[in-house]
């Protein structure tokens, strides 16, 4: 306990008396629970990268054998029959691509209203800036519920523009945060250049703050659409999956994380291979804008 | 900076003062977007709620009961289950984040914390339902086989706890739920940490290593106390992300509608529910009704979580 109250002290009152010697005793004591707390951490980061490369080494284990040229280029068939992903590779891509073409502006707008307008509405600005917060974090099964009542139920079908919808309201705040941020960097002096030089404020915003800080609004799109590619709750009830070619946005459309779920917990072999062939490809691609982004940023910042 | 940008100069004051009002109108319209997002979603859950609030009542909430052939329903197993798994995600998931955020701060040198700690946060990119594959695939017969077994057998005899390790090791349950969740708020919550640690000014800890402090009393006694209630906030988020999380939850969860002691039995969450349910329910019916009911519950757990998280994560930005 000596140790302990030296501590205390020292924390209260920085004046390092002779009493902080110590006798040998409770400096033995100090420096063992500092090893061992040492140790749990390290512990703490070995087993969570542990899990990491679990994962990933499942998802090659499983899903390597079933990349194959015909994955790519068949559509899903009944089990049995072979069949690719072709079609939930391609209705995602034009899911999450229609999602950033909605969500990404919308974000951008946002983004620059509460970075750029909090001289006159600053009240308004921390409310949005919250609800944005919170949108950013709800739970995406219920952005699902709320697109099939708001969308399927009216037009009386599924849709993958409904799945698009779904994801662009994942997609928006992502990018609110990352605009926001970014322009919060953009130096007063320029603004102040550009004002001087008689630019009205539209154009003060749109092309020489959103112009500085483009790299780190393209990043924050980049994650945002790495996000939302992986998203298989918001599209069971939206785009619902497709097991025939589809293109049409108007109609159910296939996804690979709605594939992957419905292959996964299939009794069938084939499928159950083709699902882990589906998910080392999204995590692939969503690991791969990941990195790529983060080392763009990293090479920014030096 | 800003009035001086909107008050128009005397040479081309109407076009510009034109161009800058109906650019604010557009990025404030975008700005409503959002709140009739958020709003619309609480207000849609609610509208298709009514059904089941209006047949069952309050009593809705505490109902063991989810019968679709009696047409009887009620949240009180998946909200149990809800907040159980996150709960357990939350408790082992803040020592290992704790470690890990100490690790990369205090421990590791700057360059190798610097890759670390962006492989950490790839595990957050990691769609949830690769966890959820992960997890049926890796973690249940894990649990199975070895880890339900065996503490049946150690603590499921101690008195007092015991009850929480008995029962058949199905490998699928309330604890390999929260495991799964666990691994996935991880690096969340280890990220607010280490941002929150890294914030604190240098010379406080340099202080207490000078005047002889062991590593592990400056992380207790300096920067613990003073990262306290971000670290908190921090917590509170993965919380909000575990509470709503469902395609890896639906994997490991064992879809059962039960309530009991044991963390080994197959359960269900709210979010579970409604992905296994929804696809089998007709527009219109009590079913239907009900699941949105209990979407309307978690909408209200986990906003009110998630708003405590930012009002504590917010008083600190507004501190500094």
């Amino acid at each position: 306990m000596a140790g302990r109250d030296n501590v205390t002290q020292a924390t209260t009152a920085p004046c390092a008396s002779a009493r902080w010697q110590g006798n040998g005793l409770s400096d033995m004591r100090r420096r063992m629970v500092d090893r061992v707390a040492t140790g749990l951490c390290w512990a703490a980061t070995v087993l969570v990268l542990l899990m990491l490369f679990s994962i990933l080494f499942v998802l090659v284990r499983n899903g390597v054998g079933g990349l194959r040229w015909i994955t790519f280029v068949h559509v899903t068939l009944p089990p049995g029959q072979g069949g690719g992903l072709a079609n939930a590779i391609v209705g995602s891509l034009i899911q999450t691509g229609l999602a950033v073409l909605i969500g990404a502006p919308v974000g951008l707008l946002v983004g620059i209203y509460l970075a750029e307008f909090t001289a006159t509405d600053n009240r308004f600005i921390n409310m949005v800036r919250f609800i944005s917060d919170l949108l950013l974090s709800a739970p995406s099964i219920l952005v699902g519920l709320f697109i099939y009542m708001i969308v399927v139920v009216p037009t009386g079908h599924f849709s993958g523009l409904a799945g698009a919808l779904a994801l662009s309201m994942l997609v928006v705040p992502v990018v609110v945060r990352t605009t926001e941020d970014m322009l919060r960097l953009v130096p007063l002096s320029m603004r102040e250049a550009a004002i001087a030089l008689g630019a009205p404020r539209w154009r003060v915003i749109l092309f020489v703050c959103l112009r500085a800080a483009r790299d780190g609004v393209a990043t924050g799109i980049l994650l945002a659409l790495a996000r939302v590619s992986g998203e298989t709750a918001p599209l069971l009830f939206t785009s619902l999956g497709n097991m025939n070619w589809s293109v049409s946005p108007a109609a159910p459309m296939a996804s690979l994380p709605v594939t992957i779920y419905q292959y996964a917990g299939a009794a069938y072999e084939d499928w159950t291979a083709l699902a882990w062939t589906g998910a080392l490809l999204i995590t692939a691609g969503i690991l791969m804008i990941n990195i790529t982004v983060r080392l763009g940023l990293g090479r920014n910042r030096k | 900076m800003d009035r001086s940008a909107t008050s128009p100069s005397a040479l081309t004051g109407v076009a510009r003062g034109n161009g800058d009002a109906v650019f604010a109108t557009i990025v404030r319209c975008a700005a409503v977007l959002i709140l009739l997002g958020l709003g619309g979603m609480v207000a849609v859950m609610a509208w298709g709620a009514r059904g089941a609030f209006a047949t069952f009542g309050p009593a809705f909430i505490v109902d063991k009961a989810w019968n679709p052939v009696t047409q009887h329903f009620g949240a009180a197993a998946p909200v149990f289950g809800t907040l159980v798994t996150a709960l357990l995600a939350i408790v082992l998931a803040v020592p290992l984040a704790f470690g890990i955020a100490v690790w990369l701060t205090e421990i590791a040198s700057a360059r190798i914390a610097g890759v670390i700690g962006t492989l950490i946060q790839l595990l957050a990119a990691v769609p949830s339902i690769i966890f959820g594959m992960w997890g049926f695939a890796v973690l249940v017969p894990f649990m199975a086989h070895y880890v339900e077994p065996f503490a049946s057998h150690t603590l499921g005899r101690v008195p007092g706890i015991g009850p929480l390790f008995r029962g058949a090791p199905y490998g699928t349950g309330f604890l390999t739920g929260g495991m799964i969740l666990a691994v996935m708020i991880t690096p969340f919550i280890s990220a607010v940490m280490r941002d929150v640690f890294l914030s604190m000014p240098a010379v406080l800890k340099e202080s207490a290593y000078g005047l002889g402090m062991t590593r592990w009393e400056v992380v207790r006694r300096i920067i613990l106390p003073c990262s306290r209630t971000s670290v908190v906030g921090g917590i509170m988020l993965g919380l909000g992300r575990a509470l709503g999380e469902t395609m890896a939850i639906t994997f490991v969860i064992g879809n059962a509608n039960h309530i009991g002691w044991s963390l080994f039995s197959p359960g269900n969450t709210i979010a579970s529910l409604i992905a296994l349910e929804f696809p089998e329910s007709a527009m219109g019916s009590l079913k239907f009704s009900s699941l949105m009911a209990a979407g309307f519950l978690l909408m209200l757990i986990s906003l009110g979580t998630l708003v405590c998280s930012r009002l504590l994560l917010r008083t600190r930005a507004a501190g500094r």
